[in-house]
């Protein structure tokens, strides 16, 4: 069985600083098969997909490609080998400034023996076939900046398949992807896997897993918990990496007690029908439906950062029509932004620093920034949402994703809201964490309207007491979170609502 | 008094508790490595030449970089933004023309010198401001062309000659105005401190400016959200922070600390010197890089910067008392704003930043 290992790990260990990251990883993947890997966030994933693809180096343990030891000095080393990884971060697959012809060659271009000269030509002719063998169906003469988040991704990925590789590692490859899309990737998944390349894919998604996987291998604490081979113990994964049973919290679906926030005739877009929205203090209601349904749109329209083509919105009985998130905050409309990265972290600031920043103003006297209180507010909030670091003076960049996500929540928590609203919190979240901020967000409901935009069903099933779906800009069906009836709002997901009340 | 007696405890085990990583050294070297490269030089110089360790060498340092550290904290307010600001040195002559200007040929006082010098440096911050936030010129290239703008502008008016009392103008007349004696004062009036005549007019207002930029940025909310803005002008925007507006003020500041260098510079001289103020700019962006080092922050802030200008102050100080001959001056400037950037950029980049 160990002769067929297309890939082999043996005692793979890594430390950055006092942090033990890696201890002591062996694994196999073999050709054909699709190896699942998952665990929580902070559990050594990332770092082993960064030793496998070249970008940080190992401490101890060896690495080998077939009969061959494979030590990658460099990503483009380990690329050459045909080792090939598609990153979490789609930017990082993509040049924004070039089209996507260029983007779908651009390694290409820098191999060995090429000539000096661009010849556009060439480039297109190579790109036409990298995508037609892909099933790309995108302009390549676009910029990839103009692309949707999920058409990046597709060309990230058709180039890494451009390379025929051997092993393929997907790092939360549908993370952003609508399920149409998702789809075309696990087409392409399974043409690779006919065709015998070994695969390791990185999710958190269950839904992705039970469509994929054909091995899983469960990392908790950058040890390896759990290795489940066909037929597959979903459950016993999920308890391998999180070390415990979660299992989901049953929902006591609450009513609101009354209305907050209403909204009328609101238009997102173009040609779409409007809607009308109402929220109530105590309940907790998630907008689900696919990427780029208007989701976030419809969050930033409540925040003042875009506003609606048309439509009247009310807070408190009072009407709201922020042009600024100035004047939402002001109004006690808080958003907790998707994708925190950009929209939510200040880098270069600490835990506490990033968790007053919104309301500096309160903590302020006459202008000056009063610490302590800041840094007594941020460790309430450190204690209250379990986020795991030294003390509140931490940089942001020493914790995991899942607490850095905590942070970006404990923010808006820390004060009192008239109405909070979270666009996908949960995104590259591990379950603990989510469990964790769930139960916080549920909490804390009372007197406020809470409202989350959620691409995960289960997630709104989760954590939400009454459930909204979107599609094409507009909300096309709504549901009490007790006896859910899951084909009517599969098919509303799927669109079909809106056919049936045209 | 309570809360103080019980907060002190906590805080102090928290300071004790999180044990310095595994290599004290090289965090020590990183957090102090430049100032203990200060405090060298200061006792290599003091015992290598004779007359470096007195009160009158320190403040002459100090008089040598006050202008350009002045210019320098303006620039950190900018850098702070995540922008940057080329336009500092033309400001800072437009000002001193200017300030020559209103005083000999429109025959004002000194107040309304200062005044119009002021305006001008703040309405040439807000102009920069305005084009960067609201017609998308990138920070460096809006600055440059102001920078053309202004060093063609302040020689319109004269014709392109320099200003001084008693000058011929244009049409033939002589000027009829003069430098006013309290205008001058600023550029050479001394305090006493503890020695008579010790203290320039100028150290003083470098020292003012320096505290009260490193009070604004460092303790109040407008210096951190400032902060905010250039770490992530996104997030700062989805926190309600209006982020044009502190992208403006920025360079409103960085305008107006020019012209307080501009009008220093025009009271040290006595005149509108147009072949004046060529090293202001790249002296004073040397000091506000040098001072990322400073302090192992990586980041621009108003204590590195005058730290930084001061670092320059002293090397060139005492290179000149051991003889080395002027013109290696801008090697020996170049050669530590490229040191202090390796320190900054390699040794705290892999922490991780």
């Amino acid at each position: 069985m160990a002769e067929d290992a297309t890939f082999r790990i043996a005692g793979l260990g890594k430390s950055f600083g006092r942090n033990e990251v890696l201890r002591g990883i062996s694994l196999e993947l073999r050709a054909g098969e699709v190896t699942v890997l998952m665990g929580a966030n902070g559990a050594g994933k990332s770092t082993l997909v960064k030793i496998m693809s070249g970008i940080h180096r190992a401490d101890s343990g060896s690495m080998a490609l077939g009969a061959s030891p494979f030590a990658p000095a460099t990503p483009a080393e380990a690329m050459r080998a045909g080792v090939v990884t598609v990153h979490q971060n789609i930017d990082d697959g993509v040049v924004g400034t070039l089209d996507v012809a260029t983007n779908l060659v651009l390694d290409r271009l820098n191999g060995a023996g090429r000539g000096t000269f661009f010849n556009p030509r060439r480039v297109r002719r190579e790109a036409r076939e990298v995508a037609s063998r892909m099933g790309l169906a995108i302009d390549l003469s676009a910029d990839v900046t103009e692309l949707a988040l999920a058409d990046r991704q597709m060309v990230a990925i058709a180039r890494a398949m451009a390379h025929e590789p051997k092993v393929m590692i997907l790092d939360e490859p549908t993370s952003s992807l609508s399920s149409n899309e998702a789809e075309r990737l696990f087409a392409l998944i399974e043409r690779l896997r006919a065709r015998g390349v070994a695969i390791l894919y990185i999710s958190h998604r269950m839904s992705d897993i039970r469509r994929v996987a054909d091995r899983i291998i469960s990392l908790r604490d950058g040890r390896i918990t759990g290795l489940f081979e066909k037929p597959l113990d979903y459950e016993g994964a999920v308890n391998a990496m999180l070390g415990q049973s979660l299992g989901v919290s049953g929902v006591a679906s609450q009513a609101a007690t009354r209305a907050i926030f209403a909204a009328s005739g609101l238009q997102l877009a173009e040609g779409t029908p409007p809607f009308s929205l109402e929220l109530g203090a105590g309940e907790v209601v998630a907008v689900t439906g696919l990427v780029g349904v208007g989701k976030t749109r419809l969050a930033e329209i409540l925040f003042g950062i875009q506003a609606p083509l048309a439509g009247e919105m009310h807070l408190d009985g009072s009407p709201y029509a922020p042009a600024t998130p100035t004047e939402a905050i002001r109004r006690g409309v808080f958003l907790v932004a998707k994708d925190r990265a950009k929209t939510g972290i200040v880098p270069d600031f600490n835990i506490y620093e990033n968790m007053s920043l919104p309301f500096l103003p309160r903590f302020s006297h006459f202008g000056m920034a009063r610490r302590r209180a800041e840094r007594a507010a941020a460790r309430r909030q450190i204690a209250d949402l379990k986020v795991v670091c030294r003390s509140e003076r931490d940089d942001l960049a020493t914790l995991s994703g899942g607490n850095q996500q905590k942070v970006t929540v404990a923010r808006w928590l820390s004060q009192f809201s008239r109405m909070l609203i979270l666009d996908e919190p949960f995104q590259g979240v591990d379950i603990a964490a989510r469990h964790d901020i769930a139960a916080k967000l549920r909490e804390s409901a009372a007197k406020r309207a809470t409202l989350l935009f959620l691409t995960e069903l289960d997630e709104a099933l989760e954590t939400a007491d009454r459930i909204l779906v979107m599609s094409e800009h507009t909300i096309v069906g709504e549901h009490l979170n007790r006896d859910v009836d899951m084909d009517r709002l599969l098919a509303e997901v799927a669109g079909k609502g809106l056919q049936g009340a045209a | 008094m309570d809360s103080n007696l019980a907060e002190k405890p906590t805080a102090e085990m928290r300071e004790t508790t999180p044990a310095r990583p595994r290599l004290p050294l090289r965090a020590l070297v990183i957090r102090y490595g430049f100032l203990a490269l200060l405090a060298g030089l200061v006792v290599f110089f003091s015992l290598a030449t004779r007359g470096f360790a007195s009160p009158q060498a320190a403040v002459f340092i100090l008089q040598s970089v006050s202008i350009t550290g002045i210019l320098a904290l303006g620039v950190t307010a900018t850098l702070v933004v995540g922008g940057f600001d080329l336009s500092i040195g033309s400001i800072a002559t437009s000002a001193m023309m200017a300030a020559a200007y209103v005083m000999v040929i429109l025959e004002q006082n000194a107040f309304v010198a200062v005044v119009a010098c002021l305006a001008i440096g703040a309405f040439v911050g807000l102009i920069n401001g305005l084009i960067i936030c609201y017609m998308r010129v990138p920070d460096l290239l809006a600055t440059l062309g102001m920078m053309f703008l202004l060093i063609g502008l302040q020689r319109i008016p004269t014709e392109g000659r320099s200003i001084a009392a008693g000058m011929t103008m244009p049409d033939g007349s002589t000027a009829e105005g003069t430098f006013s004696a309290a205008f001058l004062a600023l550029g050479r009036h001394r305090f006493d401190f503890f020695i008579e005549n010790l203290v320039p007019a100028a150290v003083v207002v470098l020292i003012v400016l320096a505290v009260l930029i490193w009070f604004f940025l460092e303790y109040t909310r407008f210096g951190r959200m400032m902060y905010a803005v250039g770490s992530n002008a996104r997030a700062a925007e989805f926190a309600g922070a209006p982020v044009k507006a502190y992208k403006i003020w920025a360079y409103v500041i960085s305008g107006v600390f020019a012209s307080i260098g501009g009008i220093l510079l025009a009271a040290r001289l006595g005149r509108g010197d147009i072949a004046s103020g060529n090293n202001l700019l790249l002296d004073a962006v040397a000091a506000a890089l040098i001072g990322f080092a400073v302090l192992g922050a990586a980041k621009p802030n108003a204590f590195g910067t005058a730290i930084g200008a001061l670092f320059v102050g002293v090397l060139l100080q005492g290179l000149t008392m051991m003889n080395v001959p002027y013109y290696t001056q801008d090697f020996v400037k170049g050669a530590v704003l490229v040191v202090a950037l390796v320190f900054t950029f390699a040794l705290l980049g892999r922490n991780g930043r």
